[in-house]
């Protein structure tokens, strides 16, 4: 093979080599504005039954098998939650959010992110998991100090009091 | 469909052609798609093996340990994690262009749909292993990747659970998830190596390997590259920050950014209609073929040949049915078979000299049986005039290769150059059908039927059987090997041909016996 053909083949290596190392770093990609603060509402909780639980009759325990006596019949099907979410006084997220299943008897989940400006915010989180139609089950609210980039994350434990903000 | 098919295949050979100046026409990596996936992936499995000796695949260590491995391995480590992510993105380029190939060149359609078929879940496999790969690197790509990478498998309903939360904050995270990266990461390379066998199941002498020297030069590339510009890792995943700019390997990513503008259960979507679009390709619209080829087992004798020479498995050879006295039969599996005619040339029963009224070869396609091709073959030199007359054979994947046609010049054109039999350059000579007859098929290593070129070249060099005769000089018998497109460069092969053709020796020829039944041309 003559030597310029090699001379050639180098050249086209060095492209495709140009190409490979450059695709695999570049262009950057501006996934979010890196000035801004991420706030995120994130979390699965499971709303109240439908049917409040009911305390079987004697006749009814006796009517059932030995083995599926219990004392209380339940309905699976939950409530869906209702969620708001105030950032600095204005209602950024407000949903009904549908228990998940087959049988509607899973937690619902809320997976929401707000961009916001760094420095103070007012937050205030509300949730409803109840059979009352007017009001909120929980209500909690923070002064928060965020930083640039920074993702601060609203959590929910029933169990731990409520709204978690960290 | 065709005008998409017509586009692709010029487009491809514009670049081949530039390509070709630079490679030897089977060097030419466009040529060699198939194989220089097999060989990217042996590098991406030798270097990842090495990579995981020294990974550490807790969630907490693992960043750790990638940047152990590049900062005190000497050169090794480096360069073998930079091999493993170059060739990886090479493995994406070369995949894609494969089948963005193989469609132009419609080499996809009929009994070719199975390698398509089974190269689509190789796709979705190829992107999962890159994907898990990036994840496992566990820097502010990896977060990135986690964090989009979930909350749109979130959209599908299969995890009963939210998996976008363990990524929600560094108090979330867990390394459970990390934990099926890890195990999906070296789980679907495997399923993949597997798929990749299957995809190359009907094709005997599959090319898995390129030739030596531009599977040299191509390894030498990646590690210049690996060299120069070493793959590093970017900061370390902190999902207390949100992952703003990143550097992104597009090869693999390119769809994710998609995810920011359109909802992830429409990406899914499109996603899933695009695979079906795929998958039906092959049959749209069905291909028109010739008949399978047929065996004749009155003339065929068990030898094999068309076995051996089949390019797609389609011909078995089984136990003897007919109680004749040879061990063995041709068997063609039709369901494999392309029609190309390969078997036929290979047949030994099939030469023109056959004195049989009705020359019939133990295997041949009913479609364009041998004896048709002898009376095509002895009309068209009848008609030729002048002292330097050229018989061409040539293969229908040749662009126009009718319009070499001229009052010395006869073309009969056969589904692949296998399907003539070395007997027939002789006969021709011998007939005075002609003063020389030229071969015209694909390009080397691109053989539209895939060994038909192969084969022809060895047996018209008399290294396989059945070989050209030695009386048949060389001067005589030009071979031809182009681009489909390549009008200029058949046309330069002929014209060299025919202006040798008068200080070219005879053919020796046994004295003359006159035989009646020859003299009227059996
Ligand atoms: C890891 C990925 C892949 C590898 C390593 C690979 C490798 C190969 C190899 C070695 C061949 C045989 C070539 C020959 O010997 O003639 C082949 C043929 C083929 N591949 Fe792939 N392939 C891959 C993915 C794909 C994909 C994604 C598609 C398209 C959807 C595809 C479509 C085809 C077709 C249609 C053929 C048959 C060509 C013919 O009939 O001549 N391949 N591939
Ligand atoms: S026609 Fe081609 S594919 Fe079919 S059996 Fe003969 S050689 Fe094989
Ligand atoms: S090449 Fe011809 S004779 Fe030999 S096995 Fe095949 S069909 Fe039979």
């Amino acid at each position: 093979m003559a030597s310029w053909k090699y001379l050639l083949q180098s050249v086209l290596y060095a492209a495709f080599i140009a190409l490979i190392g450059y695709f695999s770093v570049a262009p950057a990609y501006r996934h979010a504005h890196p000035e801004l603060a991420v706030i995120k509402l994130a979390f699965s909780h499971a709303a109240e039954r439908l049917e409040p639980c009911r305390k079987l009759t004697p006749e009814e325990l006796a009517q059932l098998a030995p083995n599926m006596r219990r004392p209380m019949e339940c309905e699976r099907e939950r409530l869906p939650l209702l969620v708001e979410l105030e950032i600095d006084g204005e209602l950024v997220f407000r949903a009904e959010e549908p228990p998940t299943g087959l049988w509607q008897d899973g937690a619902a989940t809320i997976y929401q992110k707000f961009q916001v400006q760094p420095g103070s915010h007012e937050l205030v989180a509300r949730l409803r998991d109840g059979r009352d139609t007017v009001g909120f089950d929980y209500e909690q609210a923070a002064s928060v100090e965020l930083a640039a980039g920074q993702n601060f994350v609203i959590g929910f434990r029933a169990a731990a009091g409520g709204f978690k903000f960290q | 469909m065709n005008l998409l098919k017509d586009f692709g295949r010029r487009l491809f050979e514009r670049v081949e052609g530039g390509f070709d100046l630079a490679f030897p026409a089977e060097w030419n990596p466009f040529r060699q798609l198939g194989a220089l996936g097999w060989f990217f992936y042996w590098i991406v499995a030798a270097s990842g093996i090495y990579l995981y000796i020294f990974f550490d695949t807790g969630l907490t260590r693992a960043y750790e340990s990638i940047e152990w491995i590049m900062n005190n391995q000497w050169y090794v480590g480096q360069v073998m994690r930079s091999l493993h992510r170059y060739a990886s993105d090479a493995l994406v380029v070369v995949v894609v262009l494969h089948l963005l190939r193989e469609f132009s060149l419609d080499r996809m359609r009929g009994t070719r749909w199975f390698a398509w078929f089974t190269g689509i879940p190789l796709l979705w496999f190829l992107y999962a292993c890159g994907i898990s790969g990036y994840w496992l690197v566990w820097d502010v790509l990896a977060q990135y990747i986690a964090i989009a990478t979930t909350e749109w498998l979130d959209t599908l309903p299969i995890f009963g659970e939210p998996t976008a939360a363990n990524f929600v904050n560094s108090a979330a995270l867990s390394g459970r998830f990390f934990s099926l990266m890890v195990f999906i990461h070296i789980a679907v390379p495997l399923i993949m190596l597997f798929l990749m066998w299957v995809h190359i199941q009907r094709y005997a002498r599959p090319r898995m390997n390129p030739p030596r020297g531009l599977a040299a030069g191509t390894l030498a590339a990646l590690v210049v590259l690996s060299l120069v510009f070493p793959a590093v890792s970017q900061a370390p995943a902190n999902l207390d920050t949100v992952p703003a700019v990143i550097g992104f390997d597009w090869f693999y990513l390119a769809i994710y950014p998609l995810l920011d503008v359109v909802p992830g259960g429409q990406l899914w979507l499109g996603l899933a209609i695009g695979t079906v679009i795929l998958a039906v390709l092959p049959w749209a619209p069905p291909l028109q073929k010739l008949a399978t080829a047929e065996v004749d087992l009155d003339n065929c004798n068990g030898c094999g040949r068309c076995a051996e020479d089949c390019p797609f498995e389609a011909i078995i050879m089984g136990p003897r049915t007919d109680g004749a006295a040879y061990d063995t039969e041709a068997v063609v599996n039709a369901s494999n078979c392309v029609s190309c005619g390969i078997c036929a040339g290979a047949c030994p029963t099939s030469t023109p000299h056959r004195r049989a009224t009705d020359l019939m070869p133990g295997i041949q396609l009913p479609g364009y049986p041998i004896a048709e091709l002898r009376d095509r073959t002895r009309a068209t030199g009848q008609a030729l005039s002048g002292d330097d007359r050229v018989m061409v054979f040539g293969c229908e994947q040749s662009r126009d290769l009718a319009k070499l046609s001229a009052p010395g010049v006869g073309v009969v054109v056969l589904p692949c150059v296998g399907m003539l039999p070395p007997s027939f350059i002789d006969w021709v000579l011998a007939r005075d059908l002609a003063d020389g007859v030229l071969v015209s098929g694909c390009a080397r290593g691109d053989c539209y039927q895939r060994l038909g070129g192969n084969w022809t070249r060895q047996r018209v060099a008399r290294q396989r059987d059945p070989y050209l005769r030695a009386r048949v000089p060389d001067e005589r018998v030009g071979l031809c090997w182009t681009p489909s497109g390549d009008r200029a460069g058949r046309q330069a092969t002929l014209d060299a041909l025919r202006s040798g053709l008068a200080t070219a020796p005879q053919l020796k020829r046994r004295a003359e016996r006159t035989r009646p039944a020859e003299a009227t041309g059996g």
